[in-house]
């Protein structure tokens, strides 16, 4: 309980213009946990996650990360060599579409090993070994490395995408709509797979859906977000089944049971 | 006596229905109770009075108004109703149970699995708690060919062993259970009955809703009434 958070959010702004697409947002994120951020397209949610990776400078605010190798950084500050040297190692960027997380003229096995390159590593039968391993974790047939992702099915890119990024031991991992663009039976697939490699690797997540359902299966704390705000923030179970705020219980009432 | 397990002292609980003009819906008010080790507490009262709406704040899924909640956990007493996120998480892996009416079934994952979880959390093993998922599954009847499946496609009654089964895996000092046999036939009510008078005897306090006066009799050591709070003037 008296460990720190891994990741603290103060009073972080993105504006574009007179638009304050974040506004003033504040939260932490600590070991082990997955915070979904939920909301509206619109409400701010994706570039508060891009905001917090580095992707899209912040006008104003802090977030403070607790590094392995450099012990608390203050991303809004951070150098580009060593923001780029964390985003490759102790972080990890799942985004929504595969195709703008993956290379795709490369192989699938390129695609994993790459990022383990990156990160450090030369010895290309270990590359090859540990691509093979992780394919083979993310469900998708061993016998596929040498093939091209664009050969691939939505959901085996995504599954691919997701063995890129966890193949470095990431401690972080930032998820913009992980499941968006498939069907319902590869969502279901996907999420037992995240919920799985979540619980067994003890990853700290931040995942941005607007996916209510997706939220209670894997997120322990909810933020809400609307227009650039958060508007409510608590546990996952208190948020969907008693929400306080206007918004939040519009967006509760708005699910459509099946 | 010993100390109680549970303290519940002037509790409120309100809706407000921002999406229908604001109009609040008073639950509970002024709701004082304790449960202590040993006990099974049921709550009795018509429908409409509150029952779910106050095991769902004793577990910290609704928020109240006012009042307190204090619950006995690793040897003090905790104040849920103003405890953040992660001590009310520490405090449902450690301290306090919930069998709910329904289980939330989820995507792809086998009953075993499901009733294991709670004890993964807690650290153990995979393996052993699979071992004594499948003993518990064991204990209430499950056919031994569905263990492995996603209970999505089970019936109300084997979707209910599967919720009991995970509700009871873990020793929880303190336990909340809302119908617990509602769905099951006789010969299966009186294995989850007697799972409850186990849990009993372990000294664990259990607060529940029981509909069937002759399960009260059974499990209940105690009754609470609710009653419906006076329309609001």
């Amino acid at each position: 309980m008296t460990e720190p958070p891994l990741l603290s959010v103060r009073g972080l702004d993105v504006r574009f213009g007179a638009l304050a697409a974040v506004d003033d947002v504040s939260f932490d994120v600590w070991p082990g946990e997955v915070v979904a951020i939920v909301g509206e397209s619109g409400s701010g949610k994706t570039t508060l996650l891009r905001s917090i990776h580095g992707f899209i400078r912040p006008t104003a605010g802090s977030v403070l990360y607790r590094s392995d190798r450099f012990g608390e950084v203050e991303l809004t500050m951070l150098d580009e060599p060593r923001r780029r040297l964390l985003a490759r190692t102790e972080w990890g960027f799942v985004h929504q579409n595969p195709r703008d997380g993956l290379r795709l003229s490369h192989s699938a096995g390129a695609n994993v090993g790459e990022r383990l390159m990156a990160a450090g590593a030369r010895h290309w039968g270990k590359i090859r070994a540990q691509a093979l391993a992780w394919l083979d974790r993310v469900e998708i047939d061993p016998t596929r490395i040498d093939d091209l992702p664009r050969t691939f099915s939505g959901g085996m890119q995504q599954r691919l995408q997701i063995a890129r990024v966890l193949v470095t031991n990431p401690r972080l991992v930032l998820m913009d709509e992980p499941t968006g663009g498939l069907d319902v039976s590869v969502q279901a697939r996907l999420l037992d797979l995240l919920r799985r490699l979540v619980a067994d690797l003890g990853l700290s997540v931040i995942l941005v859906t607007h996916d209510l359902g997706v939220a209670r299966l894997l997120a322990q704390r909810i933020l809400v977000m609307q227009r650039g705000r958060v508007v409510e923030a608590g546990l996952t179970d208190q948020v969907l089944d008693d929400p306080q705020h206007p918004y939040s219980q519009l967006l509760v009432s708005s699910v459509l049971f099946a | 006596m010993s100390e109680p397990a549970v303290l519940v002292e002037g509790l409120a609980k309100e809706f407000t229905l921002h999406l229908q003009g604001g109009v609040r819906l008073p639950v509970l008010r002024d709701l004082s109770l304790s449960v202590f080790p040993g006990e099974c507490l049921a709550l009795v009262g018509p429908s409409g009075t509150g029952k779910s709406t106050l095991l769902r704040a004793l577990y910290g899924t609704y928020v109240p108004q006012a009042g307190r909640i204090h619950v006995l956990h690793r040897g003090r007493m905790v104040d849920l109703a103003s405890a953040d996120p992660r001590q009310i998480l520490s405090i449902r892996r450690d301290t306090i149970g919930h069998v709910s009416q329904f289980l939330r079934v989820i995507p792809r994952v086998p009953a075993r699995a499901i009733v294991a979880e709670p004890l993964i959390h807690r650290g153990e093993s995979r393996q052993a708690a699979l071992r004594a998922a499948d003993a518990m599954l064991a204990r209430l009847n499950l056919p031994e060919r569905l263990w492995h499946l996603p209970p999505a496609t089970f019936s109300g009654g084997e979707q209910q062993r599967v919720n009991l089964a995970r509700g009871f895996i873990v020793h929880y000092p303190i336990l909340l259970i809302d119908e617990p046999t509602a769905s099951l036939d006789p010969v299966n009510a009186d294995i989850a009955l007697s799972l409850i008078e186990d849990a009993r005897k372990r000294n664990a306090a259990i607060v529940g809703i029981f509909h069937d006066p002759a399960v009260r009799l059974r499990v209940a050591t105690r009754e609470f009434a609710l009653a419906p709070l006076a329309e609001a003037a």
